[in-house]
């Protein structure tokens, strides 16, 4: 692992001086980095939006929303929603989140742009494939943003896009001739982009690292990065075939997914021979892996953040990877847990749901550490500290909900009902989000320049933490109502009690996304006014933190860096009387 | 900030708690013979991860509260024994955990999905379609006629794809748009789809099971109340999923008898 200083010269490149090169196809990874930010920013955004809608339309359905018929006269005649146009928005809000903000923003936005410097490289492995990359990924945002203004609207299958549905074309409904087309064509672009992403990734990390910088010494995020870019090669590897399948029998009249006499609207199909059960496995066994690469970059995150404002080490580091490692190993045998009811053998079930539930020990030992970290610190409350505080918080509230549904004889009960979505969206979503607001208030200055503004920053963690229980705590009670999700409308007899709650959630919804625009605005009024960053405002110790901020165009301004320590000396006496030893600093640390 | 993040947490641990504990919102009453095994699971772990859940949002409370003094004298403290004995406690409880839930779990799964339906169990066959769910009974010959999906026509009521012209066991199948059976007698449906996935949810029951498209699944079950109960679909079939729901009726032996025979008699 020493012989990087051969590779570091065989990636030297000079900055290229041209506005193009230099901003649009660069080949830095920092802007290549940025680039994917800015995409998921925008992305992360048009979701709320549309979940926005979604939620006013459950809460009152009969409301015209203002301006919604102008996006589209057919899906929502004087601004009343179709049913039809709310399971198109639901798609498009699944798919969004979970590919180009979920997968985009904790795994390659800050992974391309800090992955190099912190194990001290000078670019990614391959910086073609790198920019490649990115703007394949922005191909398929526009392609599947384009399914917006096709005449029949966005696809109606959901995010899992569940075959025949998805595979049968317009004979089963709107939104599945052009637009569920176009959503197999972004998402089979998109893991194209991701399958050059995760290569890069793993051959950066395997073959970059400066001298010093043993697999030990690397990074928490270094090593979530890493685990992840593992994951998302071989679960990408398999969405992108099905999705090509799919397009296949869309477009060319297979029949991989459709079997023989099928009758939608009042026609006799003419395929034969497919299954239904395949497209789920196969979505499935990316669909799973899928989850873990969106929650191991924000625990890296958060693992990474937590010693610098506990100011004390992480406690069991080793075991921290070890755990990441093996949640990445577990997530590739639990896809079944998510077809206990779909009629695959019912024994499989168990072989499933032993394997789903041994992922809550990792998960378990990674939160317990992260407990230990906290306890007895002296902790920095900032926005970025709140905001792993409040990870850990998610993180357990998502986490324990997996026990329930993990189990076969109680998911026959809660499947497909709003426990789900309160499960995942805790897990998932809000927990790796929270990963991505904490890095952001982290390394802000140190991609931009400046300091966010800390008590916009603080205000923004309070009123999302309060606003996120508000939002989906209350899902589980619908669920053990047994609330079934992805419903337009609640017509059941039992689920029209049910409603009140709706109103309450869509109200908490309306107030939390509504304080995202004071994240939004903190990030750009501080991009341009806020107070210049020194080279390291938290007094952190790693390798982005021993370069200029921002950092040069080649990472370190020509310096070979040497590593002498691991990320985790915090708490610790150094020599020049601080409380923590850089990783490049000789300055041997204690033993520990 | 750190006490005010520590009582945060700890007032929405609370309040998230009160509402399981008091059932405010909690599943309808359970009609089946197989459901108490589901509940009493979901009872168990619902207070084993209660527990966890409480455990570990008031720890996390506590710490914070803690590490939110300010004295400049305090110096940090290491978590007493480091990391071993969290890992090891992890393992072990968790562990055990598991294979507790493993163990009971499989059983009340199995009685569902696992277990043969009775020998004497009333067959009913259904086929969901886009947005709607069909019964057929076999009739007085005890036969299903065969199905072929190029015969399928909603118009004239043919939601099975029958062919009494040519099969004579169809001739007497009766098909209805509501579920009717007799109360604790064992029923054995066979669930198929005529379009796309469908899903059979009756929360009272207990059961969810889905349709695939191309396959024939057996469910089976026995209901141990009488009344009147919403089958509804979890599976996303379209636009008018939302809407796609039928009846489940539980009479007794003798009304669910004279239903059958007024439905023969048309």
């Amino acid at each position: 692992m020493h012989e990087t200083s051969a590779s570091h010269a065989a990636h030297q490149h000079t900055a290229p001086t041209s506005f193009i090169r230099k901003h649009v196809f660069s080949l830095d990874h920092k802007v290549i980095g940025k680039q994917y930010y800015g995409l998921a920013l925008l992305a992360v955004f048009i979701g709320m939006g549309l979940s926005w809608l979604m939620r006013l339309h459950l809460g009152w359905p009969a409301w015209p929303i203002p301006l919604l018929d102008k996006l589209s006269a057919v899906g929502a005649p004087s601004g009343v929603m179709t049913p039809e146009y709310y399971l198109s928005l639901m798609t498009m809000h699944g798919t969004i989140m979970v590919f180009f903000v979920l997968t985009n923003a904790p795994f390659a936005a800050f992974g391309n742009y800090f992955l190099p410097i912190q194990i001290g490289a000078e670019d990614m492995a391959f910086p073609r494939f790198n920019m490649m990359s990115f703007w394949t990924t922005f191909m398929a945002f526009l392609v599947m943003m384009a399914a917006f203004f096709v005449t029949d609207g966005p696809p109606i299958s959901g995010w899992t896009a569940y075959a025949p549905l998805s595979a049968v074309g317009g004979d089963a409904g709107p939104g599945l001739k052009v637009g569920q087309t176009l959503w197999a064509i972004s998402i089979a672009i998109f893991c194209i982009g991701s399958l050059l992403g995760a290569l890069n990734f793993i051959a950066t990390t395997l073959d970059l690292r400066t001298k010093g910088m043993s697999l030990a010494r690397m990074p928490y995020c270094s090593w979530a990065w890493f685990v992840t870019s593992v994951i998302a090669l071989l679960a990408f590897a398999v969405l992108l075939p099905a999705c090509i399948l799919l397009i296949l029998d869309r477009t060319a009249g297979t029949s991989f997914f459709i079997p023989a006499g099928l009758v939608l609207s009042d026609k006799l199909q003419p395929h034969s021979g497919g299954s239904p059960l395949l497209w789920q496995h196969l979505f499935w066994f990316f669909g799973h892996p899928e989850v873990y690469i969106a929650i191991l970059p924000s625990i890296g995150i958060v693992c990474h953040i937590l010693p610098v404002f506990a100011r004390k080490p992480l406690l069991g580091p080793r075991a921290t990877v070890g755990c990441m490692i093996a949640i990445g190993f577990l997530s590739y045998m639990v896809w079944g847990h998510h077809m206990f009811v779909s009629g695959m053998n019912p024994f499989s079930a168990t072989l499933f749901s032993v394997p789903t539930l041994f992922i809550t020990v990792p998960a378990t030992i990674l939160t317990l550490l992260l407990l230990g970290s906290v306890y007895g610190a002296k902790m920095r409350f900032t926005s970025a500290s709140l905001f792993c505080l409040g990870f850990i918080s998610v993180f357990i509230s998502g986490g324990i909900s997996g026990f329930f549904l993990a189990q076969p004889s109680i998911d026959i009960y809660l499947h497909a009902t709003y426990f789900v979505v309160a499960h995942f969206h805790f897990v998932m979503a809000v927990a790796s989000l929270f990963g991505v607001f904490a890095g952001t208030y982290f390394w802000f200055p140190k991609m931009t320049g400046r300091m966010m503004n800390e008590a916009l920053g603080k205000l923004h963690f309070w009123l999302t933490f309060i606003g996120v229980y508000a939002i989906f705590m209350p899902m589980h009670y619908l669920g053990l109502a047994g609330n079934v999700r992805r419903y337009s409308a609640f017509v059941d007899d039992y689920l029209i009690p049910l409603i009140p709650v709706h109103k309450f959630i869509t109200i908490a919804a309306l107030l939390t996304g509504a304080a995202q625009f004071i994240f939004l605005f903190n990030l750009i009024w501080s991009r341009f006014k806020g107070p210049i960053a020194s080279e390291n405002p938290w007094e952190a110790t790693s390798l982005e933190w021993s370069t200029a901020t921002p950092p040069p165009f080649d990472n370190f301004g020509g310096k070979h860096m040497v590593v002498y320590n691991g990320p985790n000396e915090y708490g610790v006496e150094s020599r020049d009387g601080k409380d923590f030893i850089m990783q490049t600093s000789p300055e041997k640390a204690p033993a520990s | 900030m750190g006490k005010l993040f520590a009582v945060a947490v700890i007032v929405i641990t609370l309040i998230s708690v009160s509402f399981f504990v008091m059932h405010t919102w909690w599943m309808p009453v359970d009609i089946s013979t197989t459901g108490p095994a589901i509940d009493h699971q979901l009872e168990e772990t619902m207070t084993g991860s209660g527990l966890l859940f409480l455990a570990g949002q008031l720890v996390l409370g506590l710490f914070v509260w803690q590490a939110s003094n300010k004295n400049p004298a305090r110096k940090i403290k290491m978590f007493p024994g480091g990391a071993s004995p969290l890992v090891a406690a992890a393992i072990i409880l968790v562990g055990i955990e598991i294979l507790t839930l493993t163990f009971v779990g499989t059983k009340a799964w199995g009685a569902v999905n696992l277990a043969p339906a009775a020998a004497d169990s009333l067959h009913i066959d259904v086929q969901a379609e886009q947005f709607a769910f069909y019964f057929r009974y076999a009739g007085p010959d005890g036969q299903f006629g065969g199905l072929h999906p190029d015969k399928i026509d909603d118009g004239s009521g043919n939601y099975f794809g029958l062919d009494p012209a040519n099969d004579v066991a169809a001739r007497d199948d009766v098909v209805v748009g509501s579920l009717v059976i007799p109360v604790n007698r064992p029923i054995l449906l066979s669930l198929h789809s005529k379009d796309v996935g469908h899903s059979f949810y009756v929360p009272e029951l207990r059961i969810q099971q889905d349709f695939v498209p191309g396959i024939e699944i057996p469910v089976h079950f026995t209901a141990t109340q009488t009344g009147k109960f919403e089958i509804v679909c979890t599976q996303l079939c379209g636009l008018g999923h939302y809407n796609m729901k039928a009846y489940l009726q539980v009479m007794s032996e003798p009304d669910y008898e004279q239903w059958l025979k007024s439905q023969e008699g048309q």
